[in-house]
């Protein structure tokens, strides 16, 4: 009982660093991040009440998710041609914007007085993807018992889980930067843009990369080629 | 190297992951005869539903001019009508001992006023036996009665909504039961032209919606100049290309000028079924809309040819309807319901490929079918393989209501073809009738028919509730009965704790 009260201060739950009880209690405060947006983002980061392991373990679960939907949702309501499906191409698709958006976000928003870093972004995003997957984890088994008439309670509860997460980063962003929601929507605008502009520049070096290589190869040959 | 182009190469794939079509134009697939689409959009080789019986040529009738560009066929009873447009003559063909024989051959029309008949492009004739000839460059449509005598002809309608400054050109023509006539005429495109059986025209029914988006018409009214606007291209409704009527007096036509966009949203409706009114009532149940192929990159030399063009259509027993695309020489058939049955053709010069540029025109006998090359001046009669007739019964066999019996028989083309949708969807109807639930759940499982499964399936779950209520209700019991405990445990406790408390304390 003493234990949870006396754990009030920020500087105490830093202290505690990355024991094993700190995981979990981080893990467990995403009850109060879903619940309590603003408070519980604020906290998360201010008060260091979140961890970089829990949110990538919500990383990991949210992909999870997402691939036993596609395998295991009643073909009634998801239809994926599982033949054709890569599981690792269907994660990169996720996981890549995801990750190409906290940078873009962090890049603009480092500029622009924003209080986050990088550390802080990607936590409050991954504590975001909280309620896509406590929702839709059951509904993979309830997919499995109503049926094709009854839809609409599915498609429901889906669009639900969407809504709160997208609400969900909307507010962690806004609390990380310590900015008003005016000013999120124009940075999460800027964000896309930027975004772009990091998958342009990616694409850009990679070919260059290997035009650079090819060179070098096709030179080794020549003079491989001459030398015999 | 090789994994940094990977690696960009992945990176691309993701960029254009939203860019992603319901219709991947870019697969290409080998050319196969005869094949069906399976759920993915994926073509599946079949076993062939049609083979040539024979080939009729100019030459085996012993006509004694070829045939020249032939434009249609008509068929009633056992006699065909082939159009024989160059020579302005029409030949009537009869059925002798299983072989298609020179009947005679018409070309004048005794006691009309202009007795020849010239570029003759279409021929129908009503149930009396009159014969209703679509003669094109006398502007007219001239009806005889069997002994080729002048009936009556039907004329350019002196009416307002008809062109008067446009000739009237009758390119094809159907006739209903009560002795109307419909025609589709060149160079007019408000619908089918209707005619009363006293020759008097009637208006026009069936023509195509023009729609304007609210973009365009922005665009066009507050955007443009007057003569910007006059160059621009107006929006006319498009004009049919070929029609057939069924015995129940439904006009089926096909229309060829629509955009490849109206087409993947089912807004072009290549082939109608027009009612009485005009409207398009074709059912289409499927998961998408009869359109002739979804894929249309042609595999061996990698061109996308573009959509399906169908250029004639007939209607069998039951609603099956036949419609050929002219873009790769290939029939399609569909059930009522608007499920592709199968689809075969190819375009080349041998036998069961067509010369199919310049359209081909298709009739049926029964479950024969019969299709006239314009170019090579040919008719192709097609008969069903036992698959082909397996499929014909196995429908007649649900339509008519025996539904076991038609399971029965699609077990038996599924034999024949194993990626058969329509067959499993039988199958599962049949089961479902039978209150074989979870059996029915799998088959239509692999029609991919969720529809029909939510249906077994909702059958299924109340059985096995019934069968298993007694220890559901007792487990849900167990856990409520547990939780209800825990807390009063826990109150009693606490309860416990603050009496001691209290009292020690004092």
């Amino acid at each position: 009982m003493n234990a949870t009260t006396s754990l009030n201060s920020s500087a105490e739950y830093k202290e505690r660093g990355a024991s094993g009880k700190r995981y979990f209690e981080s893990l467990k405060y995403a009850k109060h991040v879903i619940t309590h947006p603003f408070d519980g983002f604020w906290d998360l980061v201010h008060e260091h009440r979140g961890s970089v392991a829990a949110g990538t373990t919500f990383l990991v679960l949210f992909l999870i998710t997402y691939v036993a939907k596609l395998m295991f949702t009643n073909f009634q309501f998801i239809n994926a041609p599982l033949q054709y499906i890569n599981v690792f191409e269907q994660c990169g698709s996720l996981l890549i914007p995801f990750l190409v958006l906290c940078l873009a976000n962090w890049s603009l928003t480092t500029l622009f007085d924003g209080k986050g870093r990088f550390k802080d972004i990607y936590m409050a995003m991954c504590y975001a993807l909280v309620p896509y997957i406590i929702i839709q984890l059951p509904l993979i088994i309830i997919s499995n018992i109503i049926t094709f008439d009854e839809a609409s309670f599915y498609n429901v509860l889906m669009s639900f889980s969407v809504i709160w997460s997208v609400f969900l980063a909307f507010v962690g962003l806004m609390e990380v930067h310590d900015y008003g929601p005016a000013r999120t929507v124009i940075f999460l605008l800027f964000t896309m843009l930027g975004a772009c502009i990091i998958i342009f520049l990616v694409l850009v070096f990679f070919s260059l990369l290997s035009d650079a290589a090819g060179f070098f190869v096709s030179l080794y040959r020549e003079i491989a080629f001459r030398l015999n | 190297m090789r994994i940094m182009r990977k690696l960009s190469a992945f990176l691309t794939a993701i960029l254009l992951f939203t860019c992603f079509s319901a219709f991947s134009e870019s697969d290409a697939f080998t050319e196969v005869y005869t094949y069906n689409y399976d759920y993915w959009e994926d073509l599946r080789e079949s076993p062939n539903a049609y083979k040539v019986k024979t080939v009729i040529y100019s030459s085996t009738l012993g006509l004694d001019k070829p045939m020249q560009r032939p434009q249609s066929l008509f068929v009633k009873g056992d006699d065909m009508y082939v159009a024989d447009t160059g020579n302005n003559r029409v030949l009537k063909l009869t059925l002798e001992n299983g072989e298609f024989i020179l009947d005679s051959i018409i070309d004048r029309v005794n006691g009309a006023d202009v007795p020849t008949l010239s570029a003759p492009s279409d021929i129908s004739v009503d149930n009396d036996g009159n014969i209703y000839i679509a003669d094109k460059n006398n502007n007219r449509v001239v009806v005889m009665d069997s002994e080729l005598n002048y009936v009556k002809q039907f004329t350019k309608p002196a009416d307002s909504t008809f062109d008067q400054d446009a000739s009237f050109l009758p390119n094809r023509i159907v006739t209903d039961s009560v002795g109307r006539l419909y025609v589709l005429a060149d160079n007019v495109n408000k619908g089918l032209a209707k005619f009363e059986a006293d020759t008097t025209f009637s208006g026009f029914i069936g023509a195509n919606k023009v729609t304007v988006s609210m973009f365009e018409y922005i665009w066009k009214y507050y955007f443009l100049s007057d003569e910007q606007r006059a160059k621009s291209e107006n929006a006319v409704p498009t004009r049919y290309e070929n029609m057939y009527i069924d015995e129940e007096g439904f006009i089926y036509a096909t229309n060829t000028v629509f955009s490849e966009y109206d087409l993947k949203w089912d807004n072009a409706n290549p082939i109608r079924r027009i009612n009485g009114i005009g409207d398009d009532i074709l059912i289409k149940n499927d998961r998408y809309p009869p359109i002739g192929d979804y894929r249309w990159v042609d595999g061996t030399n990698n061109v996308n040819l573009g959509p399906s063009k169908f250029s004639d259509i007939t209607v069998l027993e039951d609603d099956i309807y036949v419609a050929f695309d002219r873009t790769r020489g290939r029939l399609f058939g569909y059930d009522s319901q608007g499920v592709m049955l199968w689809a075969f053709g190819t375009r080349g010069n041998y036998e069961g490929a067509f010369n199919a540029g310049a359209g081909v025109s298709i009739e049926h006998m029964g479950r024969d079918l019969f299709c006239l090359d314009q170019t090579s001046s040919s008719i192709t009669v097609f008969t069903p393989t036992e698959y082909g007739n397996l499929i014909y019964d196995a429908n007649n066999a649900y339509v008519r209501g025996d539904y076991d019996g038609s399971a029965d028989m699609w077990r038996e083309a599924l034999k024949y073809n194993a990626n058969y949708n329509m067959a499993f969807r039988g199958i599962g109807r049949s089961l479902l009738r039978q209150s074989e639930y979870s059996e029915a759940m799998r088959y239509f499982k692999m029609a991919h028919d969720r529809i029909n499964y939510g249906r077994a399936f909702r059958l299924y779950r109340k059985e096995w509730v019934e069968a298993n209520i007694g220890w559901v209700i007792g487990i849900l019991a167990a856990i409520i009965v547990f939780f209800v405990g825990r807390g009063l445990l826990k109150k009693m406790k606490f309860e416990v704790a603050m009496y001691e408390r209290d009292h020690i304390v004092k």
